[in-house]
């Protein structure tokens, strides 16, 4: 069975508590409508469980596929380097069907993100490579499709589009 | 029974286009992904080719040409490569059926379909690493990308 490669580092996107038993990674693609049906999922389970989950998001978009899903993830890199990456990541899930351009710089608008500085950050070398990096991690990981979720390091095979699905992995590992 | 490693891989010339074919001798001093797969328009095929389709840089990256086989037709090969944007050539072991699969014993009689398997040859053609995936699984790339690297490490152990 595949394991998480490389374990979460502090490169990683996470929210959640620090020190949480459970760790939650997902792989995920802004434009994958599976992963937009995930993420109310995860939400609740923060809501609910946050003190034992933290939760890291790392991106695998499949560009060929959905033409929006990088220039959504370098979005919310680029907001991360304002401090907002989960503000955006949230708005871009929820508008995911409006996904363009210029939606991506009005949800930095509406976040009071310093547009011109986002701008420049989303088209860096520093986010298009953390993206890429996401995404080969991702291979290495043995992801096959999005949302592909992994709990503590190993794999969640039996995730099925439930909240119970999850919520009952969580519960094993504690 | 899947060809395993250290066999020559079976030679074989089969329609990559409707007015094109591809051998696997046109490929020699590349190394090669053999990716045999059930059906084209199939949702887990199409996670798998999508997947893949992603990874050229990857493949490129190890100097890798990466070929899909089933036994659809030409034809429907080139709607599914239109359709998906995939980018790189899928062969049609269409005429006799199976032909080719059955050579790397990745077919599957019952079905009339070829199995989920993988294969990396080296640039002599040799099969260096198969694997067989269960039909309804999505086998992923890790496989493929760890055998790609133990072929680096070898070479650089030569050197």
């Amino acid at each position: 069975m595949a394991n998480l490669t490389p374990p979460v580092n502090e490169h990683d996107q996470q929210t959640g508590s620090s020190n949480a038993p459970v760790t939650l990674v997902e792989y995920g693609d802004y434009q994958c409508p599976h992963c937009a049906q995930a993420h109310p999922l995860v939400k609740q389970l923060l809501e609910e469980k946050g003190d034992q989950v933290r939760f890291v998001y790392r991106n695998f978009p499949l560009s060929q596929s959905h033409a929006m899903a990088k220039p959504a993830a370098q979005a919310a890199e680029a907001a991360g380097q304002q401090g907002k990456f989960w503000e955006m990541h949230d708005m871009i899930f929820e508008n995911q069907k409006q996904l363009d351009q210029d939606s991506l710089n009005k949800f930095a608008e509406s976040l009071d993100l310093d547009v011109g500085k986002f701008s420049k950050d989303k088209e860096s070398e520093e986010v298009a490579s953390k993206v890429e990096e996401d995404f080969e991690s991702g291979i290495r990981s043995g992801v096959n499709g999005t949302p592909s979720f992994f709990i503590n390091g190993e794999r969640l095979e039996t995730y099925d589009g439930s909240y119970e699905s999850l919520s009952t992995a969580v519960e094993a590992q504690k | 029974m899947l060809l395993e490693k250290g066999t020559a891989a079976p030679a074989f010339e089969l329609h990559s286009a409707p007015d094109q074919t591809l051998k696997l001798s046109d490929l020699k001093g590349k190394r090669v992904v053999l990716v045999f797969y059930p059906n084209d328009w199939s949702p887990v095929c199409g996670d798998q080719i999508a997947l893949y389709n992603e990874m050229l840089s990857f493949f490129q990256k190890y100097d890798a040409e990466i070929i899909g086989i089933s036994v659809d037709s030409k034809w429907s090969h080139k709607a599914y490569r239109e359709n998906g944007n995939i980018q790189f050539p899928l062969l049609a072991d269409f005429e006799p059926k199976g032909k080719v699969s059955k050579l790397y014993g990745a077919y599957n009689e019952e079905q009339g379909r070829s199995q989920r398997a993988l294969f990396v040859l080296d640039e002599k053609g040799t099969i260096q690493w198969s694997y067989l995936s269960p039909i309804g699984e999505n086998p992923g790339a890790d496989g493929i990308l760890k055998a790609l690297e133990d072929l680096d490490k070898q070479a650089n152990e030569q050197e």
